[in-house]
């Protein structure tokens, strides 16, 4: 099923982290910047990684394979795909945070919330027509465009 | 008598990924799926919050309550089959009935090894691998302050951290030196035992339970004896010693078994039209590069997919798997994949702690053949992906041990082929100045 996908434009990317910072915001309970930052029961991690050596930089996030090799780990079927978007997508009522998605994804690109005990990973933004990091990338280092299927390494 | 094009036999992680692989290929051919356990399918490591927060069976299903109906999967459960006939292509039931098939998946899972002791049958003596063993020991619970888990396994470590959460009193009895030696090394295995003994469990290791007991007019299970003559006051036993592939149905038929079910890299059995995955089969690990049991539950998924599509008539090869685990008991965060400790002294093991993140390679001519990492465990999946796709590592191996390893650790042309999919393609390569 071709999707759109969250692409990077590293050769223009300049390291600012506001794709991290809006991720955050966009997957608070708050929307307020500072709460979604400061306050502990506002706090919600950032569904991407931003990898940094001066003078290369670039966001990494879930690249939502095809044949995804994260919902093929999970134990408990948390993990499953939106037949809508496309998006590999997480239930977190159904996540008991066993880490086995981590241990499968190739990419690195989910995270271990330690505090909920659940895996935390990209969802595209459900619901909103473009994921935050790519609406706010100052730069255009980060496009939300259509691609062929992924297969994952 | 009933027909099904495709019957599987088992409805867990395997089963479920043959109907999902099936449906992809073949949306009408009727699909059978036949399992004793009476439930829809459920996450079996659910089990231990099934236990200890009283987790409702609707909380555990592995796929949404529609799955069955919108897959247009027939289900008989609570039944069991009680033969084969491959000739005829016929599966029979305990109640008399039988079912013809055209494809068939055993995906029959494993069962828990009771060890053979006096006192074995006594009332108070659970496995723990299944929903209805749970709920046996959730009743029995009221006259217990204090288990004895034999086995100081994956399963050992999840009823524990049950019973420990529900006020019990846990002694672990293991046979080799320390608890999880299959899954871990030396280091985590002693971060897990300190984190059971901060939650008051006792562990004994080096000893074997030999026999239970019980009063001797009441039959209530009073405790057990350890091989060096040590008595343990108990009031329940909890037998984890192991699973065995369930391979009885396969092996009366008379299909190909040696530990588990003998299968090819098509998950096909000895037997045409035959397949069979999951803790029941034998199949292959990359790692190791033969067919064993590697009784893990994403690995009875991926290959119970691979037969589901050959069954359906898609050629689909199975690329192997490994080893994987993680502990999520405890608050602990442990992974570990393929090897734990080397095998011999052609394998080099290169490791760094830094506080609480410990990692730990083994590699053999610049391959990684195993990983163990505690602490931040973010990273295990990339190093899973250099191991599966046997990336040549030996130029950059200290940086996968490095406490802030990431991509950017790797040399530039690695990272940009592993990350290739992540990237915008530049727009036209035929202008001046393109970076490549």
């Amino acid at each position: 099923m071709p999707m759109k996908r969250v692409l990077v434009n590293e050769p223009v990317c300049m390291g600012c982290h506001l794709c991290e910072v809006y991720c955050q915001l966009n997957h608070s309970t708050s929307s307020d910047l500072v709460k979604a930052f400061k306050r502990p029961e506002h706090q919600n991690l950032p569904r991407l990684r931003i990898e940094a050596r001066n003078p290369i930089f670039f966001s990494l996030r879930c690249q939502h394979c095809a044949e995804a090799p994260c919902i093929s780990a999970c134990l408990t079927g948390a993990l499953s795909r939106d037949e809508k978007s496309g998006a590999v997508i997480t239930d977190e009522a159904k996540c008991i945070g066993c880490w086995t998605c981590i241990l499968a994804c190739p990419y690195g690109a989910i995270k271990q919330d330690t505090v909920k005990h659940k895996s935390v990973k990209c969802d595209l933004c459900q619901g909103s027509k473009i994921p935050a990091c790519v609406e706010h990338c100052p730069n255009e280092a980060l496009v939300f465009e259509e691609v062929a299927e992924v297969k994952s390494k | 008598m009933n027909r099904t094009k495709y019957l599987i036999i088992g409805n867990s992680a395997g089963g479920i990924g043959a109907v999902e692989a099936i449906r992809r290929v073949d949306k009408a051919g009727a699909i059978t799926i036949i399992s004793e356990e009476p439930y829809a399918a459920y996450s079996r490591p659910l089990i231990s919050e099934h236990l200890f927060e009283n987790r409702p069976v609707a909380n555990m299903l592995f796929r949404s309550p529609d799955f069955y109906v919108k897959n247009n999967v027939q289900t008989i459960l609570g039944k069991k089959v009680t033969g084969l006939d491959l000739k005829a292509k016929t599966a029979q039931l305990e109640d008399g009935a039988s079912m013809k098939w055209e494809k068939l998946l055993l995906a029959t899972g494993g069962q828990p090894i009771i060890p053979k002791m006096d006192g074995v049958k006594t009332p108070g003596v659970f496995t723990f691998t299944t929903i209805d063993d749970a709920e046996a020991i959730d009743r029995f619970l009221p006259r217990v302050q204090r288990a004895v888990i034999i086995g100081g396994g994956l399963i050992g470590i999840s009823v524990t951290d049950a019973l420990v959460k529900r006020g019990i009193d846990v002694t672990i009895v293991e046979m080799k030196d320390r608890v999880l030696n299959v899954m871990l090394d030396e280091a985590a295995s002693a971060l897990v035992e300190d984190a059971l003994k901060k939650n008051n469990v006792r562990i004994i290791t080096g000893r074997t339970v030999t026999e239970i007991h019980s009063d001797f007019t009441t039959e209530i299970l009073t405790g057990v004896t350890l091989d060096n003559g040590q008595e343990l006051t108990a009031e329940m036993v909890v037998a984890a010693v192991g699973v065995k592939p369930r391979v009885e149905l396969a092996m009366a038929a008379g299909i190909k078994t040696n530990r588990g079910i003998v299968v090819d890299r098509a998950m096909q059995t000895s037997t045409a039209d035959v397949y069979a995955c999951g803790d029941a089969a034998e199949v292959y690990d990359f790692i190791f590069g033969d067919n064993r049991v590697t009784p893990i539950w994403p690995n009875a998924f991926v290959g119970g997919g691979v037969a589901g599509a050959n069954m359906a008539g898609k050629k689909s090869e199975y690329a192997g798997g490994m080893s994987m685990n993680s502990i999520k008991y405890f608050g602990l965060s442990i992974a570990s994949a393929g090897m734990v400790t080397p095998p011999d002294a052609a394998y080099e093991v290169i490791s760094q702690t830094t506080g609480r993140n410990y990692r730990k390679l083994i590699l053999k001519d610049g391959i990684i053949t195993g990983m163990v990492f505690t602490g931040n465990i973010e990273s295990a999946g990339i190093i899973c992906g250099l191991m599966k796709d046997k990336v040549n590592v030996e130029a950059f191996k200290r940086a996968l041990i490095s406490d802030n390893f990431s991509f950017l650790s790797l040399p530039e042309i690695v990272w940009r082929e592993r990350l290739e999919i992540t990237f915008k393609k530049p727009a036209a390569m035929s202008g001046a100045g393109v970076r490549q």
